[in-house]
């Protein structure tokens, strides 16, 4: 592999000093799954490497008993918070979409801020983050700054990070009550794939369990960025989970899709698959909010 | 830039230069001289590097020997006593057929490895799981995992048996 130096800081604060002292040659690399293939493949060529991975700080995700919001260090290997009990349990929609991200040995490494800062459209851990209303906190030069998930993706490839800002950790603000999630990833196969379509739907319940509260409809590799299909949401605010009316919320947010031709799969299915998904993940969502634990 | 790490490999705790750049899959191979862990893409896709470090299997191509530092790496070669007894699961490939041409295997047996000393009578599922992450284009699958199952006691009675010796020379089935 091409020479560069791997610089450890212990600190946000050396760290960014790192980056901006070496500037365009020095890039930020937590497990490095990503980065270390660019660099083989020669599509970046730093002179340093930066690490995240030994700054001290939370490395699993953390509840807050008080608040009832949940944080996750961006640090965080997607293989602990597949392990978390509390994901697993309160959290299903997520762990439905790190549990099935590259392999085990991968996950083992891979942290959830580098799926999020590489900002590709098919990122597996955006879309239930999203759906679960998540916040980004960044830091930089400037101090903390904190905006939403869902604002956070610009384009393929780009995300809502200056210079030497680090993205630092995922809060997600307290659960509805009778809330249920599910996502799932569709593709050819189930491991070491990137999804043809992500599909994410969370839905809160009335205290009837059946009236929808609130919906949230998210959309991975259907756009140019993770995005909530608003339409479908409203769609369904007010009426029965059943199936009749989440196929017709999957349809519109089939509609809202701007999904395109490529080499894993043409518009037009990922268009009916909208549909189908959302329906299905809706099913499992309701499920889930009904059996949950209490 | 080089730097000096500490670590213990396949028990034997080790100090030495290296160089930033260096990924774990070069350290093993080419300055210590395992051959053992094999090279396949080189891009996490295929598996075939896999070592185990701390207890879990990541991908050796795509670490930094860097951050072995103050870890416990534990490559094939690690497995079998010193006397040459095979361990269960190198045992089982060779009882079951989980293994053809062979390149897979230290990787398929690293990753059955980390998951059995975590889990040692993981069902079938898991199983699939684990070695989700590494490819085999001979086998087909079915006797690796068989011959997994046989060491998680979730082995059939009658391993599919799929080529077999006869005294006419080697037959399919």
């Amino acid at each position: 592999m091409r020479q560069f130096t791997y610089l450890t800081p212990k600190t946000l604060d050396e760290a960014i000093s790192l980056l901006e002292s070496h500037g365009e040659r020095a890039r930020y690399v937590a497990g490095g799954t990503d980065v270390l293939v660019k660099i083989k493949e020669g599509k970046i060529a730093p002179d340093y490497l930066v690490s995240l991975k030994h700054i001290i700080g939370q490395d699993r995700p953390f509840l807050n008993h008080e608040t009832g919001e949940l944080y996750i260090g961006a640090f965080c290997t997607h293989r602990s918070i597949e392990q978390s009990p509390l994901v697993q349990h309160h959290y299903p929609i997520l762990h439905d979409a790190v549990k099935n991200i590259g392999s085990v040995q991968i996950r083992n490494v891979a942290t959830i801020g580098g799926n999020l800062v590489n900002a590709v459209p098919s990122a597996d851990g955006a879309i239930p983050l999203i759906a679960l209303d998540a916040k980004a906190n960044i830091y930089g030069t400037k101090g903390q700054r904190s905006i939403d998930l869902r604002r956070f993706f610009l384009g393929p490839g780009q995300c809502d990070l200056d210079g030497g800002e680090i993205l630092t950790e995922i809060a997600i603000p307290p659960l509805a009550p009778r809330t249920g999630g599910a996502y799932t990833k569709h593709g050819r196969r189930e491991a070491m794939e990137l999804p043809m379509l992500g599909v994410g739907v969370l839905l809160s319940l009335e205290e009837d369990m059946t009236t929808c509260a609130k919906a949230r409809i998210c959309l991975g590799v259907a756009a140019p960025t993770p995005f909530r299909a608003l339409e479908a949401e409203k769609q369904l605010q007010g009426k029965i989970v059943n199936e009749e009316n989440l196929g017709e919320a999957g349809r519109i947010a089939g509609q809202e899709s701007k999904v395109r031709d490529s080499i894993r799969g043409v518009a037009w299915y990922r268009r009916e698959m909208v549909g189908v998904l959302v329906k299905r993940m809706g099913l499992k969502a309701l499920e889930r909010a009904k059996d949950k634990p209490k | 830039m080089a730097r000096e790490i500490s670590f213990v490999f396949n028990g034997n705790p080790m100090k030495m230069m290296i160089a930033d750049h260096w990924t774990l899959l070069h350290l093993i191979r080419e300055e210590l001289g395992y051959s053992g862990t094999k090279e396949g893409c080189g891009s996490g896709e295929c598996g075939a590097c896999t070592v185990i470090v701390d207890g879990e299997a990541v991908n050796s191509c795509l670490y930094l020997a860097a951050e072995i530092d103050g870890k416990k790496l534990t490559t094939i070669e690690g497995l079998a006593a010193a006397d040459g007894t095979l361990h269960p699961i190198q045992k089982s490939f060779v009882e079951n057929g989980g293994i053809q041409c062979g390149f897979c295997s230290p990787g398929m047996i690293m990753s059955a490895k980390a998951l059995l000393d975590k889990t040692p009578n993981a069902p079938e599922e898991e199983i699939k799981e684990a070695i989700a992450g590494n490819l085999c284009r001979c086998t087909g699958y079915v006797q690796i995992i068989d011959s997994i199952k046989a060491v998680s006691g979730h082995g059939e009675d009658e391993p599919h048996v799929v080529a077999f010796k006869t005294e006419d020379g080697d037959r399919g089935e």
